[in-house]
């Protein structure tokens, strides 16, 4: 029978029935971070168990962590944070696993670490108590977020009891707009089909527009497959990948066995899915979040709805069919596991180039891992955001999320490029905007929500 | 080993909405320790206290009126428990009180992180869920997990089947650890890894 990407991944990984419906399913590679896995491995040890196979769990610093550049080793970004931290280290220390610590240089937010590291390889089956594990899909590992518990049930056993999710294909055909990226497709999705749209699928993204983008805007879509209900993204990995993946695999590997099996890992012609989507690339515009929920999102040009939710209308300090673009900003973000990898940083940077951030707007950005980080100083860009009159932070989670400690002021309107604009995600009152990291730099400039073809037409008007 | 869920009965907090996420169920800013207690005065904290940093109590949100104290159930619309994986929020839930939530549809992993920490998550038919919402508070409710039904004293002739996986319910109604479980399969697993060793060595080799 034909068989879908998934059901390769799901067969080459499943132990045995384990009744119910579901099966046992190996483990390749399990990721924690301070925030979820400290609990889960204090847990396991209270229960008297060991990891079974620490050689492939990970923990890595990055959801407490400041982000202040010339960080202390324990320092975090919220009160008493400290220790997630100091807990986490010491835990994974005596469990034996490997551990990437606040200050080593191969530090950063889990899902941009684990692709740079080879943490993650095409074909795994990888997981994490974090939501937005679903990223590393786009290598074509089958790669879903977890409960704490199932971590621990993880360690101990090497496996997990799953039952195999529904599939949908997400189809994307045609060029993309100019000024166009992944997170536009993302957005676009969520909002025409909705954060339940995906119905718990293990979505597969095709098609010529999917299959032009870059590593990491593969990365950035299949980030954004969790705001979309789904229960893990994947992506037939294409030559790109292949080669990326190869430069990671361990030493005294066979790659011409590696190379073989990965090939393999593409859906058959015929699979059949439980539910497809197409959509044409040419329908997408540059797209931003108006509410409190990532499918609550427009075209840049667009009105908020005239049915729009009270409840989101009133958090977001917003009217009815009122215009976004032009609205005055506080604050603005580039970073996360979303947009925080190097392709962001110098597309924001081309915007930022010879610009100045507008008075009264803070604007940070926190590069998405220390290699990420790297690579950006080495090409200058550092030195461009920091002209421009942004923070350049230290790599981690940073402003993503609120964990107490600074923020935005309550009610100050920030355009940001995470992947989750819930009331309260980045502190208490604060109104968020998620959209691409080009519009978040011109937004920034403008001091108000605005794309980079705009910028020309603000400043001639200033003149 | 967890309380056996068998049945129960209690006051329902009705909690009107779609897509009360974890965020909402348990804010960032109270997980403070590294552990899965002292989180449940943190439920929910953004709505429950007009100023969460001085525990200052909003009288007029759900849980805290008076016909409400002493809530172990809660009723919501749908996506309940979406966002973040985070399992505190059902240890936020369990330790406030919460035994059961009966919603239109929950985030898929909040869902399994009910099960495995005792908390029993009923999926009701949206009009279903809208009629237990309209009774006036209190509501009463009672479930039975072995027959898979639930009863609410407002609505005498009423009485509802919910649909929840065999393994789910014998986790639940049996108190049962999953691990405990899974490792009486540790010679099936181990053959499994030896076979796969050969067939993807790559993914062992990782020390
Ligand atoms: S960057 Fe944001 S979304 Fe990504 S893992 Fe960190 S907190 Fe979660």
């Amino acid at each position: 029978m034909a068989q879908s990407l998934f059901d390769k991944l799901w067969a080459q990984h499943r132990v045995c029935d384990a009744g119910d419906g579901a099966d046992l399913i190996a483990i390749d590679r399990l990721l924690l971070h301070e925030r979820t896995g400290s609990v889960a491995l204090k847990s396991l040890a209270a229960q008297g168990l060991a990891v079974k196979d620490p050689s492939r769990v990970y923990a890595i610093m990055d959801h407490i962590v400041s982000f202040r550049r010339g960080r202390g080793r324990d320092e975090a970004r919220s009160p008493g944070g400290e220790a997630f931290i100091t807990e986490t280290r010491a835990m994974a220390q005596a469990a034996g696993i490997h551990l990437i610590d606040t200050d080593d240089p191969s530090q950063g937010i889990v899902h941009v670490a684990a692709p740079e590291q080879g943490i993650v390889l095409p074909g795994f089956s990888i997981v994490c108590p974090d939501s937005h594990t679903c990223s590393l899909g786009a290598f074509g590992a089958m790669a879903w977020g977890i409960g704490s518990s199932e971590a621990e049930h993880v360690m101990a056993t090497g496996v997990l009891r799953a039952t195999k999710p529904k599939q949908m294909r997400v189809q994307i055909d045609g060029r993309l707009r100019h000024g166009c990226s992944a997170k536009d497709i993302a957005l676009y999705l969520i909002a025409k089909y909705g954060t339940a749209g995906g119905k718990r699928c293990a979505i597969e993204f095709c098609g010529s527009t999917v299959t032009a983008l870059s590593l990491e805007g593969r990365l950035t879509l299949c980030n954004m497959a969790v705001e979309f209900a789904a229960y893990s993204a994947v992506m037939a990995p294409d030559e790109t990948v292949l080669a990326y993946a190869t430069a990671r695999l361990p030493e005294r590997t066979n790659r011409a066995a590696a190379t073989a099996h990965w090939q393999g890992l593409q859906s058959d012609a015929d699979a059949a899915f439980d539910y497809e989507i197409h959509i044409d690339a040419a329908d997408i515009s540059p797209q931003i979040s108006w509410g409190t929920s990532p499918e609550e999102s427009l075209a840049l040009g667009d009105t908020v709805p005239i049915d729009a939710a009270a409840r989101a209308l009133d958090y977001m300090g917003l009217a009815a069919g009122q215009r976004l673009s032009g609205l005055r900003i506080e604050g603005a973000f580039i970073g996360s596991c979303t947009n925080g990898r190097l392709s962001d940083l110098q597309a924001a940077a081309a915007v930022l180039r010879g610009r100045r951030v507008a008075q009264g707007v803070r604007a940070v950005c926190v590069p998405g891992s220390q290699s990420v980080r790297r690579e950006a100083e080495a090409l200058g860009l550092d030195r461009i955001f920091i002209e421009a009159g942004f923070e350049w932070g230290a790599p981690g989670c940073a402003m993503c999320f609120y964990a107490g400690g600074e923020t935005f002021a309550p009610q100050s309107r920030i355009v940001s490029s995470t992947n989750r604009n819930f009331e309260g995600r980045q502190g208490p009152g604060v109104r968020t905007h998620i959209t691409s990291p080009v519009i978040v730099a011109a937004s920034a400039v403008a001091g108000a929500i605005c794309a980079p073809v705009d910028l020309s037409i603000v400043s001639e008007a200033t003149v | 080993m967890l309380e056996p869920f068998l049945t129960h009965e209690g006051t329902a907090a009705v909690l009107m909405r779609d897509n009360v996420d974890t965020d909402q169920i348990i804010p960032s800013r109270e997980m403070k320790t590294v552990s899965q207690q002292g989180l449940g005065e943190g439920l929910f904290a953004a709505e429950r206290y007009l100023d969460p940093a001085a525990r200052r109590v909003d009288p007029d949100f759900v849980l805290n009126r008076p016909e409400q104290v002493g809530s172990t159930i809660l009723i919501s619309g749908e996506n309940f428990g979406c966002g973040s994986s985070r399992e505190h929020a059902v240890w936020a839930l369990k330790e406030y009180g919460i035994r059961a939530v009966i919603a239109k549809s929950f985030g898929e992993i909040f869902h399994g992180n009910c099960i495995r920490n005792g908390v029993l998550p009923v999926t009701l038919a949206p009009a279903q869920v809208d009629q237990l919402a309209a009774i006036e508070a209190p509501v009463r409710i009672s479930i039975n997990l072995e027959d898979q039904i639930l009863y609410c004293s407002a609505l005498p002739d009423w009485s509802q089947r919910f649909e929840i996986g065999e393994f789910a319910r014998r986790l639940l109604t049996e108190g049962l650890d999953p691990i405990t479980l899974t490792l009486t399969e540790m010679d099936r697993i181990e053959a499994f890894q030896a076979r796969d060793a050969e067939a993807r060595p790559w993914v062992y080799a990782n020390d």
